[in-house]
């Protein structure tokens, strides 16, 4: 099991580029156990890819990419799928398979994770569950393209958290969406987050969510999506600011919001 | 120069490394069979009434074009042997892949690429499937077995449309002697050859088809560009192969 002190997640100097051209360069954090990092950075920055590379998806020119304790950077691609087994991740547009209802979505990785094959008759109820933490109870037998925006990407969480996997990727959860149906969103990032204590990266636009991410969390006695001021959370919480690939920050909320640079103080609201 | 060659390498490189994959992929586990029978279905139930079509009416020009040949060197009787020897030869194999590659070699493309630009090949791979051996794998078998028993069809239909160009419109030849004729002088090369060319055939459709469909990028602008140029390969091999494959049989 985890300790807090081998790093969940790792990037050593990782760069990436698309034929010739660079996409990610020298990117390098550590993130331990039940700590959070907001990637934020304009649209094209690399955000994507720097995600897809943490699950393997894309494999990095240059750097290293440690997960779990284990340097997997040249692993198997049959490696890769059982580390992938304990990542649960939400892709930006949701990442649904349009040819499965609701339920057998989120049951997809039950049924196929190699490390987290579970028998049949356990696979309804967890999906049930799993569809209950996000609100979406009653949606079973609905086609994703029956879904709005919002509902589609709640059941792309409850997809992601059906294996309570130890580490939690989400793209761009709230992009597109109004700012209600965010917040809700948020809330429940902070929810799985809290309850399980899961190491969380999540990549986005607005600095609001990492806000609420930062300075919040998942309140269990009051139930619901109720979150209480937190201010444990400076230190539990980093922020990582992309720009043309290139990581221009990495630090605390507050130094974010004290920083001087012209394009890492853009995503900062300044009141 | 090296630039202006650099991207069809890449891209041979790129669908010889997904063939490699793809046809290993057949030994290994694990065997997604709800998906094998869904391609089974949706290529076999659903090329029918074309390939049906196509074979009848393939069968029926044959015959009346031997007729006027035929005709004028008075050997009108010989038209069963020769709609006989061109279909299970050539127009059979010919017909029915151009068609299925058509119908499905698009769809294929289509369907792959939307899955690949909405990012869901990548929740497969995410999420513990292999999008080889979830997805290529079975379009690939359900082709390859269902090709070439749809090209036994056509063939079939084919010789059906000639005999009822040649007996019952044109009335060249007895019907007895119309099938007995096409029976007899079908050689084993022949039908060997009418069964490799849609076996062939079919890997290349699939394939071809399989990987425009993962290599599509760019929103759905990009799914229409990979789904052309699926068909477009896929046909343009088909008609390169069956010379070649006739010309190694000749050669035997
Ligand atoms: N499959 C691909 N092939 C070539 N280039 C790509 C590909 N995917 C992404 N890119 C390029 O990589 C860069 C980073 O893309 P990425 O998707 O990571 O951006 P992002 O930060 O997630 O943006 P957004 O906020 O719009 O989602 C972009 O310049 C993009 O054009
Ligand atoms: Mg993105």
């Amino acid at each position: 099991m985890p300790d807090a002190q081998t790093p969940q997640l790792a990037f050593h100097n990782v760069s990436f580029a698309f034929d010739e051209t660079p996409v990610l360069r020298n990117v390098s954090f550590e993130l331990s156990s039940g700590e959070t990092l907001i990637v934020l950075g304009a649209a094209g920055s690399g955000k994507t890819v720097l995600l897809k590379t943490a699950l393997g998806l894309l494999r990095p020119t240059q750097g290293r990419v440690v997960l779990f304790g284990a340097d997997v950077t040249a692993g198997s691609e049959r490696e890769w799928f059982d580390i992938r087994s304990r990542i649960g991740v939400l892709f930006q547009e949701g990442g649904l398979f349009d040819s499965l209802d609701v339920a057998d979505n989120v049951a997809y990785p039950l049924r196929n994770q190699p490390l987290r094959q579970c028998p049949e008759e356990q696979v309804l109820p967890k999906v049930e569950e799993s569809l209950k933490f996000v609100d979406l109870g009653h949606t079973l037998d609905k086609y994703p393209s029956e879904l709005s925006g919002g509902m589609r990407r709640r059941v792309g969480i409850a997809r992601a958290i059906v294996t309570q996997p130890e580490l939690m990727l989400y793209d761009s959860p709230t992009a597109g969406l109004d700012p209600i149906t965010a917040n809700i969103i948020v809330a429940l990032i902070t929810k799985g987050r809290d309850v399980r204590n899961a190491t969380t990266v999540m990549v986005t636009h607005r600095f609001q969510d990492g806000e609420i991410l930062a300075g919040f969390r998942y309140d269990t006695a009051a139930g619901g999506l109720g979150l209480t001021p937190d201010h444990r959370g400076d230190t539990q919480t980093r922020f990582l600011v992309l720009r043309e690939g290139e990581m221009v920050f990495l630090g605390t909320q507050a130094e974010l919001e004290a920083s001087q640079d012209s394009y890492v103080s853009k995503f900062v609201p300044h009141t | 120069m090296f630039e202006l060659i650099k991207r069809p390498i890449l891209t041979f490189q790129g669908f010889v490394l997904l063939s490699v994959r793809a046809l290993r992929g057949i030994f290994q586990k694990p065997y997604y069979w709800d998906d094998l029978f869904l391609q089974m279905d949706s290529l076999g139930i659903g090329s029918l009434p074309v390939v049906i079509l196509t074979g009848f009416f393939a069968g029926c020009i044959m015959a009346l074009q031997m007729a006027r040949a035929l005709q004028t060197y008075g050997a009108t009787s010989q038209v069963g042997q020769l709609v006989a020897i061109t279909l299970v030869r050539e127009m059979g194999p010919v017909l029915t892949a151009l068609m299925v590659a058509g119908r499905n070699a698009s769809g294929m493309a289509s369907e792959l690429g939307s899955m690949k630009v909405t990012e869901q090949i990548d929740a497969m791979r995410a999420l513990g499937t292999d999008p080889i051996l979830k997805l290529v794998k079975p379009r690939l078998i359900a082709t390859a077995i269902l090709l070439p028993l749809l090209t036994i069809l056509a063939d079939f239909i084919g010789m059906i449309g000639g005999w009822m160009v040649s007996c019952v419109m044109l009335s060249l030849t007895t019907s007895a002697h119309y099938w007995n004729t096409a029976w007899r002088i079908l050689e084993y090369n022949d039908l060997a050859q009418g069964l490799i060319k849609p076996f062939v055939f079919a890997i290349v459709i699939a394939l071809v088809g399989c990987f425009y469909g993962m290599e599509a990028k760019g929103g759905t602008q990009g799914v229409g560009l990979a789904t052309t140029r699926a068909v477009v390969v896929a046909s343009v091999w088909i008609v390169v192969l069956t010379f070649i494959i006739g010309r190694v049989f000749v050669s035997l």
